[in-house]
């Protein structure tokens, strides 16, 4: 697959998730103002951008998988078909680099108390692990940590940006 | 002067003494100043505490403490809702001969119920001796006296212990404004907010941040005021850590590679209640404060979280979703027990058992985010705030009035509120940035 930019994928994502209820709306709210935050942002700072991402690094992935992450509705936490797809093409690519761990990240909107976020953010980047685990990737490569509310990707408060929120992120770990 | 107002001086005995001397019995005063929500409030006069000798002090002269201490007793009882004081800027100055005589045809042609009169005085050893009377103006009689001896930088004790004789006086209620909250502070932007462990006294005073970066999150005060429960990201992942006030250090409270959260006391201190996640299950489980072997108390695949012992620790109170949405469980402190006690519709959160143990505070989620109490059987459900988002009840140690946070819509800004159990005025405390999870402690002995 040729790589594309993230903001290419989200898009290209959001297109094939029209009509599904669960998923992010259609219309994506502006970029978040400040994508220096979060890890699941972090690039490989030696990646060359002319040549594209170093093979095996967090660029790389980004780059080539279906996404970095998949969503839930509101308080759920189970991995449905389009999630499958997007969890195979992870799968996919760490195959490929058998030395690089992931860390799964488990996210809630901010429309929960705090721990009990805390524990649904657990859930879901447990979702996401065992799923990859059953695609073949071996559970030690795995860790997960939830953040629960405390680091939204949409700033909004409505639908829209809840729906982006409720989210479990794989980031590479080398 | 000690010789001429022996009363002054007869009840000081030692280091931050509170000496109860027997007062003429009176009757409870009935107010007549009506509140918005229609409750009386209690007319209080709070002249300047007058000082013998203005002298020098660590904190200030005793005459400028004199007014300072009248500040901060007139804002403790403003804020309990149930008195309408009137302050040194709006009364006559007092003599200090006048401390023990008031002058009571005075105050009861100016409508004042209750006379709260005092001084300060500075002792040969540093110290200041803070005297806390409570008058009746209509029976022309002494309620209740009060002295303390505090260091100077502690003169606001003094005020909140003054303040907490004169509620409970009048109101027959305990006392609470002499305690202090942890909380976190917020700072910067909504998806990478800076979270740090803060404490400061009842009225926002005294603040203290107490970690500097990074995220911390739901602390809780051990009785004692020694330490604080908190969960902190410092280690990469969610974790429980018990940071000790005195000395600085923090350990964790259990080592796992399982993430826990949301910690809890016991009421004597011993034992900590703690939520961990094992493969996605989240379950509460209890260990002692010294550590060792962990008891799991919880075990339904469902997300089991939280938890609050009744006052004499033989109940617990927790949250679950075991029936496919949040709502509150009560069980035995061995974990036995369980069953819902939440059935007042929509979803039931962090609940809280009052340490009069009469009420169970929690966030009441159906819409918005409301503050709740209701009955430990889950009767008497009665909702007390209105607004987007407010969470996470912690009750004052006398279980008269919740503290919560609220959050704004858009922003996720975040401030600390109370409001009386009795319902009423909801009003915001002041903190230096952005406030969240505040857990109020004990009263200091």
């Amino acid at each position: 697959m040729k790589k594309l930019s993230t903001p290419l994928i989200a898009i290209a994502l959001a297109a094939t998730m029209a009509g599904c209820a669960k998923k992010p709306p259609e219309t994506l709210p502006p970029e978040p103002v400040d994508t220096t935050s979060g890890s699941d942002t972090d690039v490989d700072p030696t990646a060359n951008q002319q040549t594209g991402p170093t093979p095996g690094s967090q660029e790389d992935f980004v780059a080539t998988v279906m996404s970095d992450r998949i969503f839930f509705d509101t308080d759920k936490f189970n991995v449905d078909g389009e999630d499958q797809r997007v969890l195979q093409s992870q799968a996919q690519w760490l195959s490929q680099y058998p030395n690089v761990s992931i860390v799964v990240e488990g996210h809630a909107d901010e429309r929960g108390t705090r721990d009990y976020n805390l524990a649904l953010g657990e859930r879901r980047a447990n979702s996401a692990k065992n799923h990859l685990i059953t695609l073949g990737v071996a559970a030690s490569r795995i860790r997960t940590v939830s953040y629960g509310k405390e680091r939204p990707q949409a700033l909004g408060s409505n639908e829209s940006a809840w729906a982006q929120n409720r989210r479990a992120v794989t980031v590479t770990v080398r | 002067m000690t010789q001429r107002f022996p009363a002054l001086t007869a009840f000081l005995t030692a280091l931050f003494a509170l000496v109860v001397l027997p007062s003429p019995a009176a009757a409870q005063l009935e107010g007549t100043v009506t509140d918005d929500s229609g409750r009386n409030q209690i007319a209080v006069a709070v002249p300047a505490l007058p000082t013998p000798q203005v002298l020098p002090t660590a904190a200030g002269t005793t005459e400028q403490l004199g007014k300072q201490i009248s500040d901060v007793i007139v804002a403790d009882l403003r804020s309990s809702g149930l008195f309408d004081p009137v302050g040194r800027n709006r009364v006559r100055a007092i003599g200090y001969s006048e401390v023990t005589s008031p002058a009571f045809p005075y105050w009861s042609g100016r409508n004042v119920e209750s006379l709260i009169q005092g001084f300060v005085r500075s002792n040969g050893d540093g110290k200041l001796t803070v005297g806390c009377y409570v008058y009746d103006v209509a029976l022309g009689s002494e309620l209740s006296r009060h002295g303390f001896i505090v260091e100077p930088a502690d003169w606001r004790r003094a005020a909140h212990k003054c303040a907490d004789s004169i509620y409970s006086r009048l109101t027959g209620e305990s006392p609470f404004f002499d305690s202090r909250i942890a909380y976190i502070a917020e700072t910067g932007p909504k998806d990478n907010r800076t979270k740090r462990l803060a404490v400061m006294d009842s009225d926002g005073a005294n603040h203290r941040f107490l970690t500097s970066g990074g995220t911390a999150l739901t602390p809780r005060f051990s009785p004692d005021y020694k330490s604080i429960l908190y969960l902190s990201y410092s280690g990469g992942s969610p974790a429980i850590y018990i940071y000790e006030i005195g000395t600085g250090k923090q350990r964790l409270v259990t080592r796992t590679n399982n993430a826990t959260f949301a910690p809890r006391w016991s009421p004597n201190g011993r034992n900590i209640l703690y939520s961990m996640a094992i493969a996605g299950n989240t379950d509460i489980y209890r260990i002692s404060a010294n550590g060792g072997r962990t008891v799991r108390l919880t075990n339904s695949p469902g997300i089991d979280v939280g938890g609050s012992y009744s006052p004499d620790g033989s109940k617990i109170v927790f949250e679950s979703d075991r029936s496919g949405s949040q709502q509150i469980y009560v069980m035995n402190a061995d974990g036995s027990g369980q069953r819902r006690i939440s059935f007042g519709g929509g979803r039931a959160a962090t609940p809280e058992w009052s340490p009069r143990g009469d009420l169970i505070a929690f966030t009441k989620i159906a819409g918005n985010f409301r503050i709740a109490v209701m009955r430990p059987n889950g009767g008497g459900e009665r909702v007390l705030t209105n607004s987007w988002q407010d969470e996470a009840p912690t009750w004052a140690p006398n279980g008269r009035v919740i503290q919560f946070f609220r959050t704004r819509r858009g922003s996720g800004k975040t401030s600390i509120w109370q409001v009386d159990v009795a319902g009423g005025e909801e009003r915001r405390l002041k903190t230096p940035v952005d406030g969240s999870d505040p857990a109020w402690g004990p009263v200091r002995p």
